[in-house]
């Protein structure tokens, strides 16, 4: 691959679920011209308050490793994980898709949301809202479908990602305090 | 979290900070009072462990804790107050930050509940400051004060050393809060890795000894190190006799006088150091971070050389020069074990060895880049500075600079044989750094000589400090080379820009020597070549802060040069060098 190419990657980082930790992370890839293209964050153990981070991000191979690089730099991160790295990772996202129609598109947005196994998590008499889950290009294909049919608002959460086979080191807590 | 030895022992958020700080070894900090930070002053009122250097303008309190920490290699503290006082601190935490210098910067803050109303005095003091600092803290609550503080300076000194702020409401201050020691603190993270990995520094020596055209590239990292970093280096330069050059920020890192030195490399840097950069085939960049300054043209820098890259910084390795065997190490431990594992190679002497390169090198040198003539009356910068190496190299002496062609003429032709004895502000470039910087060497080194090598416009940025020098007694020397332009942007200007001279010019400058009679200090002037050497010998023999006004040559221009986004090759050497060599389209937009 050349170096010159742009990669897509997507980075699993644990952080200290502490006040400024996001801003920290934001401000790195603005203050450095790097690429977000999601990132989603939740806390995973509130009892030593630590939070994933999933971003997905692109750039040369070299940038790439300066944003790892740079990401483990921060106090609060504890570890940085390039899930793109060997490839063997899932990849989750979740859309809520609300369509507003009449008549045969109506029956047209259920057939098709089925075929996708979206579930319908709220309807009137001229409008649902979808749930989805499902890789990036999965909900992207969906919501085209859908934009074809009838006005549509869509709310995307970001990427989430783990890696596959056995559980990915989170070091010990007691090494971290 | 183990067991609080010094059980409940409960005390006022603001005397614990002075705890902590104690606990810590602070002896000193530099800092300005305002409503936020009172009760940490009413603290400091009735301690008097720790001194207080009040400055002038909160900017200075971190230059001067800058210039004690890099003299002293010690965290330099900082108090200021909220909003104009935490803003104030802005540049020289940035500047702290490109330099590496372990600061804290404790800011006052508007109480808890207020924070986000717009208070009196208030700022984001963490959102203005989290790009500007290796790390930061709003402390909201008082349980996490001590472990916060404790943390604070373990991040400031450890790894890449850098300032933090810690940002302390004034409720906090005053809360009641039970005191952690340093040992019992909460929270153990931060552990970057220091030790090199073996097998790549067997590889190095290997690859070093076996080199026909080496180069050891040092920097800022062998200081930050420590001293016996330096030490090593010399042992390594010894033992393998290979030509060493050094970054601005590594100058003393290796003795000037040492047979393998090459001087300074980079934008204003020697011939021969940059053109064995250009031509080397094995480099070893010990601690230094290929700054722009260095590469010049990065597609255009060292082709040929397989690279070697130590940096206890990871984010340093493979950031704008991919390397070839990159090392995640302090600079002194893989020092200390490359020397180990090279003491096991049996190699032949450099003549034998190297000879070729050597001559080759020799040649270089012979073109003896930083002649200048001395001729007339009129002094020459590059006189006055190799006069007052001259005459104060056998006395310990620490030399600070502002920003300009003095500080790029300081490292020409002040000659350094110790770290920690040179202070610029080098990734930042910070006119106005030297004199606050000189304030907090000379409180490090009461007893030493501590000369500032200024320009008259930097001067003029943090000129207040003459106050500060005054009321603490303070002997530091301000040689002030006074050319009446901006000079190094003058010389952007007429070697780039046409000779359009726009706002260049230091106009309405005041008399220096009264200026300095006005603060209570003593002011010295030399006018002409005859005059410089009574003028260093009364600055060095006088007890008090001293601004000599050395008036020089107008309009010399500092050589060598390579221009912006031109390659090693493509030096400037002097005036007549000038017109075949044009500025490249990409190098104009280039700093
Ligand atoms: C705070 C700040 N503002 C602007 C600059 C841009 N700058 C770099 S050198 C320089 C001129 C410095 O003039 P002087 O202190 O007289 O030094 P000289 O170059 O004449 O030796 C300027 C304006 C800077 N480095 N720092
Ligand atoms: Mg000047």
């Amino acid at each position: 691959m050349s170096q010159n190419q742009e990669i897509r990657c997507t980075l699993s980082v644990l952080v200290d679920n502490e006040p400024g930790v996001l801003a920290r992370v934001i401000g790195l890839f603005s203050g450095r011209g790097y690429n977000i293209e999601s990132l989603t964050v939740a806390e995973i153990d509130t009892k030593v308050s630590i939070s994933r981070i999933s971003i997905v991000t692109c750039g040369t191979p070299m940038v790439i490793e300066q944003i790892k690089a740079q990401l483990r730099r921060l106090v609060p991160v504890h570890d940085v994980d390039d899930l793109s790295d060997n490839s063997v990772h899932v990849e989750r996202e979740l859309a809520l898709v609300k369509i507003v129609n009449t008549g045969s598109n109506r029956i047209e947005a259920l057939r098709i949301a089925q075929s996708f196994r979206a579930h319908t998590v709220d309807s009137t008499l001229d409008s649902f809202v979808f749930e989805i889950t499902g890789t990036s290009s999965k909900l992207a294909a969906f919501i085209n479908l859908m934009k074809a049919i009838g006005d549509v608002e869509i709310a995307r959460s970001g990427v989430c990602a783990m890696s596959r086979g056995k559980i990915s080191k989170l070091k010990q807590r007691d090494d971290m305090l | 979290m183990e067991g609080n030895t010094e059980t409940n022992l409960t005390m006022s958020g603001a005397d614990a900070i002075l705890r902590v700080l104690e606990e810590q070894g602070v002896e000193v900090i530099f800092g300005y009072p305002g409503g936020a930070i009172l009760p940490i002053y009413d603290s400091l009122f009735k301690s008097n462990s720790i001194k207080h250097i009040l400055v002038r303008h909160e900017q200075a309190a971190v230059h001067a804790a800058e210039g004690y920490a890099r003299s002293t290699g010690k965290v330099g503290v900082v108090l200021v107050t909220s909003g104009p006082g935490a803003t104030n601190a802005v540049t020289g935490l940035t500047d702290a930050l490109m330099d590496s210098v372990p600061i804290v910067c404790l800011s006052g803050q508007v109480p808890t509940h207020l924070i986000g109303n717009d208070a009196f005095q208030e700022a984001d003091t963490t959102g203005i400051t989290r790009p500007c600092t290796k790390h930061n803290y709003l402390v909201k609550e008082s349980e996490k004060l001590c472990s916060t503080l404790h943390e604070a300076f373990h991040v400031a000194r450890s790894g890449r050393p850098g300032p933090v702020v810690v940002d302390l409401p004034k409720d906090i201050q005053l809360s009641e809060c039970i005191y952690i020691s340093r040992q019992d603190r909460h929270g153990r993270r931060y552990k970057p890795i220091i030790n090199p990995d073996k097998s790549k520094i067997i590889e190095v020596a290997k690859l070093l000894v076996n080199a026909k055209k080496p180069i050891i590239y040092g920097g800022g990292g062998i200081i930050n190190s420590g001293p016996e970093a330096s030490n090593l280096l010399r042992e390594l330069v010894d033992l393998v006799e290979i030509p060493t050059t050094l970054t601005l920020m590594g100058l003393g890192a290796l003795p000037h006088d040492n047979k393998f030195f090459l001087g300074m490399l980079g934008m204003h840097g020697t011939y021969e150091a940059n053109l064995s950069m250009y031509n080397c085939d094995v480099m070893l960049n010990i601690g230094a971070r290929f700054d722009d300054r260095i590469t010049g043209n990065l597609k255009e820098f060292s082709p040929n050389s397989k690279k070697i890259h130590i940096d206890i910084d990871p984010s340093s390795i493979n950031k704008s020069v991919p390397v070839d065997i990159p090392i995640i190490s302090d600079a002194g431990s893989a020092l200390k074990e490359l020397i180990y594992e090279l003491k096991k190679l049996k190699f032949k002497d450099s003549e034998n060895r190297i000879g070729v390169w050597l001559t080759q090198i020799d040649e270089w040198r012979s073109k003896k880049c930083l002649d200048f003539n001395q001729t007339g009356k009129i002094i020459k910068p590059q006189y006055a500075i190799k006069r007052l190496f001259e005459k104060t190299k056998n006395i310990e002496t620490f030399i600070t600079t502002e920003v300009g062609q003095h500080q790029m003429w300081a490292a020409q032709y002040y000659g350094f044989s110790k770290p920690n004895r040179w202070m610029t502000s080098g990734g930042l470039g910070t006119m106005g750094y030297g004199l606050p910087s000189a304030m907090g060497v000379q409180i490090a080194h009461p007893e030493k000589l501590v000369i500032d090598i200024s320009g008259e416009a930097s001067f003029l940025m943090n000129m207040q400090e003459l106050s500060t020098l005054k009321q603490y007694k303070l002997p530091v020397k301000v040689f002030i080379i006074n050319n009446q332009w901006m000079g190094m942007v003058r010389q952007w200007q007429q070697l780039i820009h046409g000779g359009r001279y726009s706002e260049s010019y230091t106009d309405s400058l005041p008399d220096f020597k009264s200026l300095a009679e006005s603060f209570g200090l003593e002011g010295l002037r030399a006018e002409n070549v005859d005059q410089l050497d009574d003028v260093i010998d009364q600055m060095m023999a006088s007890k008090s802060a001293v601004l000599c006004d050395i008036q020089v040559a107008k309009e010399e221009n500092c050589f060598p040069m390579i221009p912006s986004g031109a390659a090693h090759y493509d030096m400037l050497l002097g005036p007549e060098d000038k017109q075949n060599k044009k500025v490249s389209k990409d190098g104009l937009a280039l700093v």
